[in-house]
């Protein structure tokens, strides 16, 4: 397991500003106790900042592969939010002279069957996805984080049904669920973000609780309870904040699956209607039309829909790596080409992570 | 062992009733009453009422779920408005061309995914090795469609080798096997969807065991490097993927729902697809059901099978 990030920042911190955002364990735990106070629970625990494999502002910005993530995921953005409105085009009406024209011309990636300009489309397809999958990344990870700290924290009997409730929704491919949820209720962004936020909170609830079973016992822990912390107190301030190397993996792979999964909805054709223009949607059309050649409409969604994902999928899984791979990951090995195996899909899902041990 | 299995088996009933109540939830979920989808907009209040008191709708709801419960023990997952047909019929014809095609996917996947990964923990760190990772990364980040796309595209509309849709009309697995040009494209989709996961399992596991005492010592031996991977890294790497066998069938079966749609494959995912797409809840309900007690059962079949086939592993039995 990773090494508990328990003491304040002190002066063997060579750039205490720049962790502190990203860092929030440190930050505030550092805060919230007297200066010096690291003499209460760093006894025998490591505290230099060499030997900490934490994640760090500091190492994730020498990270080569989180950074390309994030560059790729900034480039997605400008494209997104800022590029239409300097390549602006007619979205709304249909000109049937125009369609499915090749990409020349005035329309840089041709038309699609409506006559509409595929590269317009495409900045526009991804903004509902990109927002989507910021909105329902926080959300999931605020609604797992929170329970599964207070499933870890209060433990017993209560854990045991909460975490069988989780057992539940996991038990149940999140895709079916939501297709389900889909087919029931008319769809817009607002409501594919609600539901995919309340089906994809269990894999990080079971994360966060499993970090915090080990944290409870550790010292300064006990160290705050002794002081007479109320369990609020326990929990926002001393647990969570130190599970957050968890959940910004977690968040990153939730952004991930995110747009993934409404791409796949608009696919089968259960996506919100019409008006709405995301990736997946183009996708459809575009492979009807694949078998009459017209390829520009299928290759750029394909591209940049497969692009979006693996740099998010890419960030995570660097971050996993940072964190130290503490979940049964690959062992840690030199990187060429700064590729690594995966590791967190499926321990997740492993039920009893917690209750199995090598003897 | 036997305590730690008693639980096990405890948990995985109270996750199957779990999913029994959230399928019940789900059904009293959806917008607007069962009469009214049925009987239409027009009908009379009394007509209803009589339909509500003729299905048990106007009874409690805790009433209500234990005659859920009732009847899905006695294999009665309610009639399909779509083809009215009784649920538990419609899977069962369907569930045995689902076995064909996830069974030959997941052999496929192990038979190219188990090697390959030792492979690569025997060239790690080399440029083989980062090059088959990314591969596998790029397959397995990227979304489940995209290799069917690019697969028919390239197989269908560029070289015209296969046809993109499978052929109406097949019915039994027999003739699934007789028409197996048609298998192929789907077999070869799902397998790329799970080959990553089992390639970097086998590898990863590979790599500790290269490292283990034991292959030192066999090698001091002088085994020759042949026997040591074929008998000894090969069968301790194996134990992993075992168990991910178990895990990975949510992925498998969300898999299997795109990749049928797309083939348009008579299994349960594309029974489960249309069944979305016409709104026929008690379909999809089955269907969730089903998936949802497979994985529960997955799960509990991939820890025993941890257990069984590692002695070295004891349960904790706090």
């Amino acid at each position: 397991m990773r090494a508990p990030e328990a003491s304040p920042a002190g002066p063997a911190d060579p750039t205490p500003g720049a962790e502190q955002d990203l860092d929030a364990a440190h930050y505030l735990h550092g805060a919230s106790e007297p200066a010096g106070g690291g003499a209460l629970d760093g006894g025998e625990l490591p505290t230099g900042r060499g030997e900490r494999s934490g994640l760090t502002l500091r190492s994730f910005w020498h990270n080569k592969r989180a950074m390309s993530g994030v560059w790729i995921v900034m480039i997605m953005l400008i494209f997104c939010f800022i590029a239409p409105l300097i390549y602006r085009m007619n979205l709304t009406t249909v000109n049937l002279n125009l369609a499915n024209d090749p990409p020349g011309g005035g329309h840089i990636l041709g038309t699609d069957e409506y006559g509409t300009d595929v590269l317009a489309r495409l900045m526009v397809g991804g903004q509902s996805s990109l927002e989507l999958g910021f909105s329902v990344a926080i959300a999931s990870t605020v609604i797992g984080a929170i329970y599964g700290a207070i499933s870890g924290m209060i433990g017993g009997i209560v854990d045991a049904i909460l975490m069988r409730i989780v057992d539940t929704i996991l038990a149940v491919p999140t895709f079916i669920l939501l297709l389900i949820v889909a087919s029931m209720y008319s769809l817009n962004l607002i409501t594919i973000i609600i539901i995919l936020s309340l089906l994809s909170w269990p894999g990080v609830c079971r994360l966060v609780r499993a970090e915090v079973l080990s944290l409870r016992t550790r010292e300064f822990v006990h160290a705050a309870r002794s002081m007479g912390a109320k369990r609020r107190r326990l929990l926002f301030v001393h647990l969570m904040p130190n599970t957050f190397n968890v959940f910004i993996v977690t968040a990153s792979f939730a952004v991930a699956d995110a747009v993934y999964a409404l791409s796949a909805l608009s696919f089968l054709g259960l996506g919100p209607p019409p008006p709405f223009a995301d990736w997946g949607t183009m996708l459809t059309n575009g492979v009807d039309n694949l078998f009459n050649g017209y390829w520009w409409q299928v290759y750029p969604p394909l591209f940049v829909l497969v692009v979006t994902v693996l740099a998010f999928r890419q960030i995570g899984d660097a971050c996993n790596d940072l964190i130290g791979g503490q979940r049964g990951a690959a062992p840690r090995r030199r990187r060429r080409f700064g590729l690594l195996p995966m590791s967190t899909k499926y321990d997740s899902g492993d039920p009893l992570a917690d209750d199995v041990s090598m003897a | 062992m036997t305590w730690y299995l008693i639980r096990r088996v405890g948990q995985a009933i109270a996750v199957i009733f779990g999913v029994l109540v959230l399928t019940f939830i789900l059904i009293h979920a959806e917008s607007g009453s069962t009469a009214r989808a049925v009987l239409g907009l027009k009908a009379t209040p009394a007509r209803i009422a009589l339909f509500n008191r003729v299905y048990g709708l106007d009874k409690p709801l805790y009433e209500q779920f234990v005659v859920y419960v009732d009847h899905l023990l006695h294999g009665n997952f309610g009639m399909s408005y779509e083809y009215s047909q009784p649920v538990s019929t419609l899977m069962a014809q369907r569930l045995p061309r689902d076995a064909v095609l996830l069974g030959m996917s997941t052999v496929l996947a192990l038979i190219i995914g188990v090697p390959v990964g030792i492979y690569q923990a025997l060239r790690h760190n080399l440029l083989v090795d980062d090059v088959l990772a990314g591969t596998w990364f790029t397959l397995y980040a990227a979304p489940d469609f995209m290799e069917a796309l690019l697969l028919i595209a390239l197989v269908c509309v560029q070289f015209h080798w296969l046809q993109p849709n499978f052929p109406g009309g097949i019915t039994s697995v027999g003739g699934l096997l007789a028409d197996w040009r048609a298998l192929i494209l789907p077999v070869v989709v799902l397998a790329i969807n799970t080959v990553a996961g089992f390639s970097q399992y086998a590898r990863s596991s590979a790599i500790q065991q290269l490292a283990a005492d034991y292959i030192r010592v066999v090698r001091a031996k002088g085994l020759p490097e042949r026997l040591v991977v074929s008998r000894h890294v090969l069968r301790n790497s194996l134990l992993p993927v075992v168990t991910i066998l178990g895990l990975s069938l949510p992925d498998i079966v969300g898999g299997a729902i795109i990749a049928e749609a797309i083939f348009n494959f008579p299994g349960m995912g594309l029974l489960f697809w249309q069944a979305a797409l016409e709104h026929d809840f008690p379909i999809l309900l089955g269907t969730t059901l089903v998936v949802g007690v497979a994985t529960v059962v997955g799960n509990l079949l991939a820890d025993i099978a941890y257990g069984v086939l590692d002695p070295r592993i004891r349960y904790a039995s706090a």
